[in-house]
């Protein structure tokens, strides 16, 4: 049950004209999993979700929720799905009641199931107060809340969020984010974002798509042991033995670099820095640079959108 | 579908749009209504004396209708114009997209929607002949004939102003574009009175108009009902074909 396949994504394109939006991308969203979907701007984000969610009808491939193909049955597909787009969908007009009343009937639930459904998605997004408000009066943060309040009427097994907390403040951001979390438990979530502390917050798996084709897939484990990894440079005037800097506790590797310095290469980043310090200080080393080096999955995402683009722009000049 | 034609109704109702409308068009039909009714009083005395004459439906609610029948061309853009625009501008087209509901249960409810509003608007008018009642006696099947040729072309308005609305994400545009195009339909009429015979009846039958007015006069054409249905029903396909060919690739 818990490891059940919501979405399966096969070699999916859409082309503009040309331009390949997204490119032959595959990938699966399990029960109980948050995905997090990572890219620069333009990357094909927002055109997988709108695929996901049936908006947009792709070029090539195919979507199968909860195992029932979205093209062939889209009735039955998106009865299993929520999605919050970029911009709230939201009727100004109407107030939070009225609003998400008329979602839950465009979903597809009874008159009676409905309000408890708009009672509970109402509780769980904290609007219980906010209920006879027109949506125009609201303030952005509560507007985003009742956009995602809309998602998750239904139930839906799976739940798509395109950049859900632009525009928030700190505090609701990490309600929202809870929130998120919170859905990840007995859902399956796929956020959109390009705010990396959030991936890292929230999601179970990340996944960074770029120039419309997926360039790394790995759970929390997998990036941990990508970003766990602690670097240290220092610089020293008066360096002992390199064998004497292998010997400090936790040291992987070390690496001597031009100027007077050093790389050292931590298994873990239990106190490693402090104990260095304590001993160039006590041993007279002439430590004048310390610096940490830690990979951050910024610079996983740097390093893997942008060299991506470096070898293609190689590529292509080199064609021409 | 009836709750896409809920919320539109809804908000129409919600929009001071909608009132405004109602009473532009209750208050100019209401001063040709007086109008006719003052006509048919300072001609009643002579009137009386031909066998077969015109009646009182005749000379008071054929006028209000034929009226009612232009304001209705005026006003119907501005209800139309929001329908599918102002969901695309606002971002909620993607709702009703990913909703499990198809396109053609959208297009069906948005005109709904709006079919109601004119229904209310219609209710309206017929009114104003039937308070006639009071003071005399109406030809009801002359009155209900007008009344159905009203409505018919009240959703072909419709029709065409929602077909225009899915084209852009502009609601002006859509307002003008559908009027130009009713407002066309509506003169087409006066082609047919020059250039070859062919094309002048070519034109005649086009006409919004003239189908119209055979309603107007009591008479009950199935080929005049049947150009309403095809007119609606032909908007409403090019419609829901352009929202569907929206999701395609290009």
């Amino acid at each position: 049950m818990n490891n059940e396949t919501l979405i399966s994504v096969t070699r999916l394109s859409r082309y503009y004209g040309k331009l390949a939006a997204v490119d032959d991308l595959s990938f699966e969203l399990r029960r109980g999993e948050v995905l997090g979907f990572l890219g620069p701007n333009g990357a094909g984000k927002t055109t997988t979700m709108q695929m996901l969610c049936g908006t947009l009808a792709p070029s090539a491939g195919s979507i199968r929720i909860v195992g029932v193909d979205l093209l062939e049955q889209p009735r039955e597909a998106k009865h299993q799905l929520g999605y919050l787009p970029e911009q709230p969908p939201l009727y100004r007009e109407l107030t939070v009641d009225e609003y998400l009343h008329y979602c839950s009937r465009l979903r597809g639930l009874s008159r009676p199931s409905s309000a408890a459904a708009v009672a509970r998605a109402k509780g769980r997004c904290g609007l219980d107060s906010s209920g006879s408000r027109l949506i125009a009066n609201l303030s952005k943060g509560y507007q985003q809340r009742v956009g995602i309040a809309q998602a998750i009427l239904h139930r839906p097994a799976v739940v798509v969020l395109d950049e859900p907390t632009v525009g928030l403040d700190p505090i609701q951001i990490r309600e929202i984010r809870s929130l998120i979390r919170e859905l990840g438990e007995d859902h399956g979530v796929i956020l959109s974002t390009h705010i990396l502390p959030e991936v890292q917050a929230v999601c179970d798996r990340v996944q960074i798509i770029h120039q419309g084709r997926l360039v790394l897939n790995e759970n929390r484990e997998q990036l941990a042991h990508r970003t766990g990894q602690r670097v240290l440079r220092l610089g020293l005037r008066r360096p002992p033995s390199q064998d004497l800097l292998a010997a400090i506790a936790g040291v992987q590797r070390v690496e001597a670099l031009a100027d007077e310095r050093w790389r050292l290469t931590f298994s873990d980043d239990t106190g490693s820095a402090e104990e260095l310090a304590a001993r160039a200080t006590t041993a007279d080393w002439g430590m004048f640079e310390l610096v940490s080096e830690q990979r951050s999955l910024e610079e996983i995402f740097v390093e893997l959108t942008c060299g991506e683009s470096f070898v293609e722009d190689q590529a292509s000049s080199e064609a021409s | 579908m009836l709750s896409i034609a809920a919320r539109e109704l809804r908000s129409l109702f919600l929009s001071p749009l909608a009132w405004v409308i109602l009473a532009v068009i209750q208050a100019i039909l209401a001063y040709v209504f007086l109008i006719q009714v003052e006509v048919f009083l300072q001609w009643q005395p002579r009137l009386a004396g031909f066998p077969g004459a015109p009646g009182l439906t005749a000379i008071v609610a054929a006028p209000v209708f034929h009226t009612a029948a232009i304001v209705f061309m005026l006003v119907t853009p501005f209800l139309t114009m929001r329908l599918l625009s102002e969901e695309r501008r606002s971002g909620t087209l993607a709702l009703l997209l990913s909703a499990p509901v198809s396109v053609t249960d959208i297009v069906l409810g948005k005109f709904l929607g709006v079919m109601a509003f004119l229904g209310c608007a219609l209710g309206l008018v017929a009114l104003l002949p039937l308070w006639l009642l009071f003071g005399g006696s109406l030809d009801l099947g002359l009155l209900a004939a007008g009344l159905l040729g009203l409505a018919l072309l009240v959703a072909a308005f419709s029709a065409a102003g929602l077909f225009m609305s899915s084209l852009t994400a502009q609601p002006t545009i859509a307002a003008v574009s559908t009027f130009g195009l009713l407002l066309l339909l509506w003169l087409l009429d006066w082609g047919s009175t020059t250039g070859s015979q062919g094309a002048g009846e070519l034109f005649s039958y086009l006409s919004l108009l003239t189908h119209f007015e055979a309603l107007l006069q009591g008479i009950f054409d199935t080929r005049d009902v049947l150009y309403y249905l095809i007119f609606t029903v032909l908007f409403l396909l090019l419609g829901i074909w352009r929202l569907d060919s929206e999701r395609l690739a290009p």
